[in-house]
Parts: structure tokens; sequence; C-alpha cells
């Protein structure tokens, strides 16, 4: 579905020889494939590695015909990125960033090296979860600029006691992030998009990107198109989540948006997540936690990687695979025997893992 | 800059201020604005509130006068019902010239989870102190080419120093446990690092309030998921704008938050977060509970406690038993009735 959008996307552009050098690069324009593809992987840290296991596991029991290309991601190397570029597909953990002082955010560092710039993350209800919730539908699409706006990282002291931060967008960015939006409404048949925003406050910034939602609101008459303000926002999610069906948002919003979304269908383990771009896709949890207090305990709950690898599947064309792997999650959920320590249960890691393989072992 | 804040000053001060019965300003507002004021006169009137009203009516066509003004410059004190904002009319919307004019920095919104108002959420007991001045709010914004535009986000260690202090002041002064700095610092290192650098610095003097940091996303989530790890929070400015709405629909929306705005020198103005409700103003629909609620704020800032105690009991029995609730509340009575309800249970106290 994500390449789906992606060459969608790519056909409403001017044929430049820059383009048709992306096209070619992406390989869209020829359909061979070798049988085994190749996937980057980065397990990340906390919890990250022992998710990604869970993933493994499940793929080699699924017999998904990739093959990994393992990144532990402790730097960006220029390495990981050249595996990135050229296998245009990726599986990661979550990658924690020091508050204050260290380097910039590895995550930010990826997405801004492969121009991955939109962030795509489904919030929807399972059956087998209860939340407080459960009584309404969540069932809900977040798209979120990924490259600019409050993350631009351009931040100085101008005197002592006095710090300032740029939040830069741009009407490119903006239009490419809605036209992302509206082109992902069309494939999954959703009816509505709505831009979140504050341009009651920031009128020229946040202005810049309603203005920009508008104009190409026009170009999809199909789809419908409102906004919200994000504070409003925030409030009618925990109220009445089932009015929202896509979401386009600034970088910033849709950072908090999403994990109000991942809280709303029982927590961060459950969500999965796609950073895109015209050049790569990576998979990964809807929102990012690290979970150090649990990181290494076999507790993690794998199920947002794990979607978030079957999504990833679908991205490759491999439905068949897909469809067995999220089956087989949402299966073992359902049963209800087995919930991680997130979930009130005390299921270990490997042992839902394992239950997931035996549903799969007993479809093939 | 800390010692002009510090809660012995703040304590002694208020003693001194309002020993006796003291005048407070009260802006009755747009819409349904003035049927709820009246609720919440009468209501504190059974209550024997030591308070003098000093109404001043502000609407949107008015626009901000000498008199309101002068009036909260006097009294210090201000409780102010929901307004309509000014669109195209050249008036500056009031809330921004109280803000500025008083220097309200800190904004105070507690929300509570109400018995007998049933939310998917019964466990919420949050303050969020948001910083009322500068951060993503500080109108510096321009486009320096076409299709280009920046939003300058300024964070002051002063500013940031003052909120936290209000927000250890607040917890010590109203029993809290905790207090929790959310912030962005991963990513805006610089500018929320300050934030919370300052906060961290301000926290070691309060050794008797338990002090945590937390990332807004996650903030975010764990309010959603578990509101009740959460006690006080401060925060930057959207991040504080943003937090205090979830909060307000995880107990039910604006009609059951109160809302304090705090500025220095001890000028603080308490309000309805709430819209003025047009559809159904001056019919005797309304629900004066945030209002009401804001003014028991008001009250506790004025020392005034065992007032502020006996008619929050009494709001809350009436809504808990449900028989004088209005439409919004799941009941079917009319703002008199509700009021007559809960000024019958200050009686009977």
């Amino acid at each position: 579905m994500i390449s789906q959008i992606t060459r969608s996307l790519l056909k409403l552009k001017v044929n430049t020889p820059q383009q048709q050098y992306v096209r070619n690069y992406l390989g869209y324009t020829s359909g061979s494939k070798s049988d085994k593809k190749k996937v980057t992987i980065i397990p990340g840290d906390g919890i990250g590695p022992e998710i990604t296991s869970s993933v493994m596991g499940v793929f080699q029991a699924a017999k998904v015909p990739i093959e990994w290309e393992l990144f532990d991601g402790k730097t960006i190397s220029q390495d990981l990125i050249a595996s990135i570029s050229r296998n245009k597909v990726a599986l990661k953990g979550p990658l924690y960033t020091e508050l204050l002082t260290g380097a910039q955010s590895r995550n930010m560092e990826i997405r801004k090296a492969l121009d991955l710039y939109a962030h795509v993350i489904p919030c929807k209800q399972m059956p087998g979860i209860q939340t407080r919730h459960s009584n309404t539908t969540v069932d809900f699409v977040v798209i979120r600029e990924n490259t600019q706006g409050e993350y631009s990282g351009l931040e100085q002291t101008l005197v002592p006691g006095v710090v300032q931060s740029l939040k830069i967008v741009t009407k490119e960015a903006s239009a490419r992030i809605a036209r992302y939006a509206f082109e992902y409404a069309k494939a999954h048949g959703r009816k509505k998009v709505t831009a979140i925003h504050k341009a009651n406050i920031q009128k020229q910034t946040d202005g810049l990107f309603l203005e920009t939602c508008k104009q190409v609101a026009k170009e999809y008459p199909e789809i419908a198109f409102d906004s919200m303000i994000i504070d409003n926002c925030c409030m009618q999610l925990v109220m009445n989540p089932q009015q929202f069906d896509v979401m386009v948002t600034p970088n910033l919003y849709g950072n908090l948006v999403t994990n109000v979304g991942a809280a709303l269908i029982g927590g961060p383990g459950l969500a999965p997540g796609a950073n895109v771009g015209e050049r790569a896709a990576i998979f990964e949890m809807g929102a990012h936690h690290v979970a150090a207090d649990i990181a290494g305990m076999d507790k993690a709950n794998p199920t947002g990687l794990l979607l978030a690898s079957s999504m990833m599947l679908r991205h490759l064309n491999l439905d068949a695979f897909a469809d067995k792997v999220e089956n087989a999650v949402k299966k073992t959920i359902d049963s209800g025997k087995f919930k991680t320590q997130d979930l009130g249960g005390t299921t270990s890691t490997k042992e839902f893992t394992r239950a997931i393989i035996s549903e799969i072992e007993s479809q093939q | 800059m800390f010692s002009r804040v510090s809660l012995k000053n703040i304590g002694s001060l208020l003693h001194r201020q309002y020993s006796s019965t003291t005048r407070v300003t009260l802006i009755p507002g747009d819409g349904i604005g003035p049927e709820i004021a009246d609720s919440v006169k009468k209501i504190f009137s059974a209550a024997k509130v030591p308070i003098e009203w000093d109404t001043v009516n502000v609407n949107a066509q008015t626009g901000v006068s000498d008199e309101i003004i002068d009036s909260i410059r006097k009294n210090k004190v201000g409780l102010k019902g929901p307004l309509a904002t000014p669109i195209g009319t050249g008036h500056q919307s009031l809330n921004l010239a109280l803000r500025k004019t008083f220097n309200l920095y800190a904004n105070v919104r507690p929300c509570v989870s109400i018995p007998g108002f049933k939310t998917r959420y019964d466990d919420v007991n949050t303050v969020v102190i948001r910083e009322n001045t500068e951060g993503e709010y500080s109108g510096i914004e321009n486009q320096p080419v076409k299709g280009v535009a920046q939003s300058i986000k300024i964070i002051t260690k002063e500013a940031s120093a003052r909120v936290a202090n209000y927000a250890f002041q607040y917890a010590l002064a109203n029993g809290r446990k905790k207090v929790t700095c959310v912030h962005k610092a991963n990513i805006m290192k610089q500018s929320d690092g300050m934030f919370v650098k300052t906060c961290r610095e301000v926290s070691t003097r309060y050794p008797s309030i338990q002090y945590e940091e937390m990332i807004v996303d996650n903030n975010c989530m764990q309010l959603v998921m578990s509101p009740s790890k959460l006690d006080v929070m401060v925060l930057p400015n959207l991040y504080g704008d943003i937090v205090s709405d979830l909060c307000a629909g995880l107990i039910g929306g604006l009609g059951l938050t109160p809302s304090g705005n705090i500025g220095e020198n001890g000028t603080a103005i308490f309000e309805a977060v709430h819209g003025t409700a047009p559809d159904i103003a001056g019919k005797g629909l309304a629900n004066p509970s945030a209002l009401l609620l804001s003014g028991i704020m008001m009250l506790r800032h004025m020392g005034l406690t065992t007032h502020a105690d006996n008619i929050e009991k009494a709001v809350l029995t009436t809504i808990a038993e449900g028989k004088a609730t209005t439409k919004d509340l799941g009941g079917n009575a009319g703002t008199q009735a509700y009021t007559d309800a809960v000024c019958a249970k200050l009686l009977n106290q």
C-alpha cells in the first residue's frame, strides 16, 4: 500500500531527469525481482533487540523470503545508510536519545539522511485488548511531517539565560505531506483528512501549513477535509476518538497525537508505524519508547513491531506473508491466553513469540 | 527574583491582604456569563464568604477598558466568565491584555474526576501549571523567503524559574506530593534543556516534594493510560496548553475545569475556560460549575480555605447525588435549581 502511494505521488510529479532517475532507482519500471529480498534490520536500544528477535523468529517460521542485513545502529554509519538506500526497506527498533546534551537523535539522523518525510502511524483498536476506550471505535491514521517544524535542530543561546529555538515550516514540505495524506486516504478507502495545527497562535508557520493543506485538499474533492487546533484535538481524542479518520500534522503535534493514539488502543507496545520517503521506507513501532526499565527482562510486547513488519511485507508486495503474520498476531492476542505485562499478564516476550509461531505452524 | 515569589512571602502577603472583607473584581462576560456569575454570587453569599464583588461588564464590543484594569489593579484578585473572542473589531483580546498588564505568568488548571459524572476515567487528580508568557507563543514569526516560515520559541531561565517556583509552592500549599517537569529536551536540547535544568535547580530547594521529569509525548501517553501516576505538572507554554486540554478531556470536558492565572505581586485572575455557549444563553440552562470551581480556587488562593472547602463539598455532593444537575451533566435541572440545591447544602452544613 505504501509503495502504491509513493508510486502515485511520483506520477503526480513533473518528469525531470532527476525524478526519472528516482523512479528507475526505485525499480518501479522493472517488474523483475530476485526471490529473496534483502531488508536492513536495526535492533536498536532498550527492548529493541528482544522485539526485533521476535520478528525474526516469526518470519523464519512463516518462511518469509527475505534476508536480513543487520546493523546495531549505535552510530548512523555510511554503511548503514548505504544498506537502507540499496534495500529501500528496513525494520528498526527504538533508538534512545539523550536529554539536554549529546548527539542529535539518531532516529532523526536516519530520517534526514534518507529524506523519510512521512511518518505513518495507524491507531486501530484490537478486539482482544481491553482498554478504557473499548466501547467506542478507535481507527485512525496519523500522517506526521517528519523533516522540519520544531525538530529543525536550530537552537542557540542569545545571551546567558535566553535560548531560542527555530521552528521552520515550508510550503513545499507541507504540500508534500498533505498530498501523502490524501493519497493514503484514497488508497485505503478513508473518507476524511483532518489537518492538526495551532494557526490561531502561530499564524505564519502553522498558518502556512494549514493554508497549504487547504489548497491540496482541493485536488481531492472525493475526500472530505477539515482542521482542528491541536489542544482541542487532544481533548477530542480522549473524549470522542471515533470522529477521526486520517490526520495530517506538523512534526511535534504528530508526535503527541501518535502517543495519545497508541495509549487509546492499549499502549506503546501495540501501535505500528512507518517512516516513508521516495527513496526508502523504514518500519518500526508507532510510538518509540525504549522502555529501559524492562529492557533485557523478556517482558516487552513485540506486537507493534510485528504489525509494522506486516506493513513492511505488504510494502514489499508479499501480501500472503503479511496476512500470515498479522493473522497469527491477532489470533494470539484475541485468544486472551497470552498477555505481556503491559496488558496486565505475565507472558514473556519469548512465550508470546512462541505462541505466534505455533499459530503460524498450525496454519501451514 | 526568587525571594520576591518565595512561599514565605506569599503566605504572609495573603494573610495581611485578605484577613478582612476584601473586594474582588467580577467580570461576568458574554453569553451564559451573566447567569453563571449570578449563580456564583448567590452560592458565595450562602456560604458567607467575606468578599465584596466589584462587578465590571466587559464584552467583545467594549473591549478592554481602563475601568477593568484599575479594578483588578486595586483588588488584585478577579473572577472572570467566558468572553467572546473579538474577530475583526480591532480590539485586543481581553485575555491577552490582562496577561500582559498583570504579567500573569502561570496558568493553573486542576483536573479532578468528579464523582457522579461518569467518564472513562475516575482516577484523575492532576494540576497543570503552564508557563504563560513565552515559549512557542512569543509571537515572533516571519517568512524570510516566500514559502518558508519561521517561528521563534524563546525560553528564559528567569521565566522558567518563576513558573517552577510557583509549581513547587502550589504543591506545598495544596498538600501535593510530586512535581513533574514535562519537556522535549531530547530534541530541543537547548531551549527545553534550559527549562529542565532550571526546574531541576529549583526542585533542590523543595526537598519535601518529589521531583521527576517526563518527555511530553510520553506524558500524553501516560495521562491517557494511567493518569493517577501524575500529580502536579509544570510545562512550557505550548505543552501546557495541549496537556491541560487533554486532562480536561479525561474528566469530561471544559464544563468542570477551573482555571487560574497567577501574576507577580499577588495578582491572580480565575476563570472558566469554556465558551460563551450562545445557543443556551439567557435560557437559564447553563452549568455554572466551572466558574464555581474557579471561584473555589480563588478562595484557596486568598487563604479562605474553610469557605472554599465548604462550597466545594456542597457542589460535589450536589453533582454526586445527581438530583439537581444541568443537562450537560446528565440531569434536567436549570441553573437556578442547581444553584438552590448547592445553597441548601451550604445552609445545612
